[in-house]
């Protein structure tokens, strides 16, 4: 019999016993084989299918895109400065930020409802539990996202990306929406609740999204440090360059597009990383 | 590696902070019987459960299952386990059809193979009909028998649950131990299952009677009954304490007065019965003849009833089922 350790998934276990002459064992005696990405598929077919079976959130998801841009293009319309031209890749941004965050608490409700422990002793590495959760979120939050894209670029003036613009746009909210996902993870694991969620909300998320060159302009000072340092302003920034947002005037304070990838792509596999690295640990969650 | 136990369990502590939770535990499970790890709330059932479930790994001890570590071979023992856990672990938003192929997914199965085995798993389960309703439309008794069909689905050689009769009415535990007993003989699957009820535990093969966290006894129901006493005969007379006195004083044995019987504890009680009749022709109304059950074994064994909690048994219950305490 091969060996299988916690290291070492691949196994090729007989999970019946050869004595048993039974006809249903047949099925069963045949080895098994640890298939990581079968199962990770699996969960966020999983998170597709528990979304759309719940009316009133796909009516939500799809609602809150629609409502976002008409309410926007009208109050925008008869402002001077900045138009909504700015403010678009912001909003956009939002909209993953929020769906993937809440999409991935999931997570406590698997728990709580006692879900989660058949994935947690199913003979799995961790990372493939993460990867489930974090394509099922990212998923949804595409979803609401490329709805919301299609709604600019029909009526929002000023936006010219071409084909190659759209791809890469898509791409990069992707990539944003996989790292956010990655982020409400690693947020969530260790929580119990969902009550305390919204603390993180307000203390962390809507900072960092406040502070991502969503909503101010341009910012001098600590607070331009914190705009650099934070990961979502390259997410921001690299759709906003890409919808050909930027003129020749406003060009100098966006990172490049290359860093703009670099940075997102970063975050993304970092907080991978960092899920999966937590989920490895056992948590006192697990007995719940 | 038929030789090697189902579960070998030795000497295993595991302690919640300052509760202790098992005490050095020794425990073996053979291939193929039906085995229960009975006793009350807070006596350590779940801890054990968890333990042999790779939920956690043991503080000090050794976990084998079916040859391998559970601590250094965790995969290969989560392979050949199949879990049934107290919470219910379905999708109450998936159908019983998509639970299934998403816990077969997660075991690496798919296509011809998972589905022959999910149907074969529905048919013998009584299940086929009910494939495509959402959990969440389920009865408690079929929500268990799917997860029954969960559990099996990768043809686990050792099959856990926990507790498994929590919540269902007396017909449905009657079919849910229709089914292990089948699943044992068709499938060859150890069955290992606690419980807190005695009466469960007596159609097990074997009983682990465990309280304060050590093992009080292991062994066959039979053969735990035959250690205490013997049977209890109990008299309805008319004249009960004068009775007493009289059996006392022609057989030379115990005999006392409760609740206006006369009641005698003696081995082969069956023979006793028509001793009794004939040395007191029309005196005796009704004789009853009752072998000792698991609770007069727990009470020898303890000194306490079973049922009987204690606050702080209960407390700790509560409070592990809330998570807290883990270290």
């Amino acid at each position: 019999m091969a060996e299988a350790t916690r290291d070492n998934p691949a196994s090729t276990i007989t999970p019946a016993g050869p004595s048993l002459g039974s006809v249903y064992g047949s099925a069963a005696q045949s080895p098994l084989t640890v298939r990581p990405w079968l199962a990770a598929g699996s969960l966020a077919w999983r998170e597709l299918v528990r979304f759309l079976r719940q009316r009133n959130r796909v009516f939500g998801a799809l609602g809150q895109p629609i409502i976002f841009w008409l309410l926007f293009s009208a109050g925008f319309s008869g402002m001077q400065g900045l138009g909504y031209q700015h403010f678009f890749p912001g909003t956009l941004v939002m909209i993953l930020l929020f769906t993937a965050i809440f999409a991935t608490i999931s997570i406590i409700e698997d728990r709580r409802e006692g879900f989660l422990q058949s994935v947690l002793v199913a003979p799995l590495p961790r990372w493939s539990m993460v990867a489930g959760k974090i394509f099922g979120g990212a998923s949804l939050a595409m979803l609401q996202g490329l709805l919301f894209l299609i709604l600019g670029l029909l009526t929002v003036k000023g936006m010219s990306p071409g084909f190659f613009g759209v791809i890469g746009v898509v791409l990069l909210m992707a990539v944003v929406s996989l790292a956010l996902c990655g982020l409400g993870f690693l947020l969530a694991w260790r929580m119990e609740s969902t009550q305390g969620f919204h603390a993180i909300m307000m203390v962390l998320l809507m900072p960092m999204w406040l502070l991502s060159g969503a909503f101010f302009p341009a910012a001098a000072g600590w607070m331009g440090w914190v705009v650099a340092l934070n990961p979502l302003t390259y997410g921001v920034s690299g759709i906003r360059q890409m919808l050909g947002l930027v003129d020749a005037k406003t060009a100098a304070a966006e990172p490049s597009l290359w860093l703009c990838w670099l940075v997102s792509l970063l975050f993304a596999g970092a907080m991978f990383a960092l899920s999966s690295a937590s989920a490895r640990r056992a948590t006192r969650g697990d007995l719940l | 590696m038929t030789s090697s136990p189902a579960i070998d369990v030795v000497r295993v502590s595991h302690h919640y902070g300052q509760r202790q939770a098992l005490c050095d535990l020794d425990l073996a499970v053979r291939e193929g019987e039906i085995f229960a790890v009975v006793g009350p709330n807070g006596g350590g059932k779940t801890t054990l459960f968890r333990l042999l479930s790779t939920l956690l790994p043991p503080q000090s001890g050794q976990v084998r299952i079916l040859g391998h570590d559970v601590v250094t071979e965790t995969f290969a023992v989560r392979a050949l386990i199949g879990i049934v856990f107290q919470a219910p672990g379905l999708d109450r938003q998936l159908t019983v059809a998509e639970n299934l192929r998403h816990q077969g997914h997660l075991y690496g199965m798919s296509g011809l193979r998972l589905k022959q085995r999910q149907d074969d798993l529905l048919t013998r389960l009584r299940l086929s009909d009910r494939r495509d309703e959402r959990v969440a439309t389920l009865s408690g008794g079929l929500r268990r028998r799917v997860e029954l069909a969960k559990g099996m689905l990768h043809g686990p050689r050792l099959l856990l649950l926990d507790e498994p009769s929590t919540g269902l009415d007396p017909a449905a535990r009657r079919d849910l131990w229709d089914y292990l007993t089948t699943l044992r003989r068709e499938d060859g699957v150890t069955v290992v299952l606690t419980t807190h009820l005695l009466e469960e535990a007596e159609l097990a093969d074997r009983i682990a009677l465990l309280d304060a966290g050590k093992l009080l006894a292991l062994d066959t129901p039979d053969a735990l009954r035959a250690t205490v006493g013997g049977d209890a005969i109990t008299i309805r007379a008319r004249e009960p304490a004068a009775l007493a006195v009289e059996v006392r004083a022609r057989f030379g044995c115990a005999a006392e007065v409760v609740d206006d019987s006369v009641r005698l504890e003696q081995p082969d009680g069956h023979q006793w019965i028509a001793r009794l009749v004939e040395a007191f022709p029309g005196r005796i109304d009704a004789v009853t003849f009752s072998r000792p059950t698991l609770e007069d074994v727990f009470i020898d064994r303890t000194g306490h009833r079973f049922a009987h909690e204690t606050a702080e048994q209960r407390d700790a219950a509560g409070g592990k089922r809330r998570g807290k305490g883990y270290a």
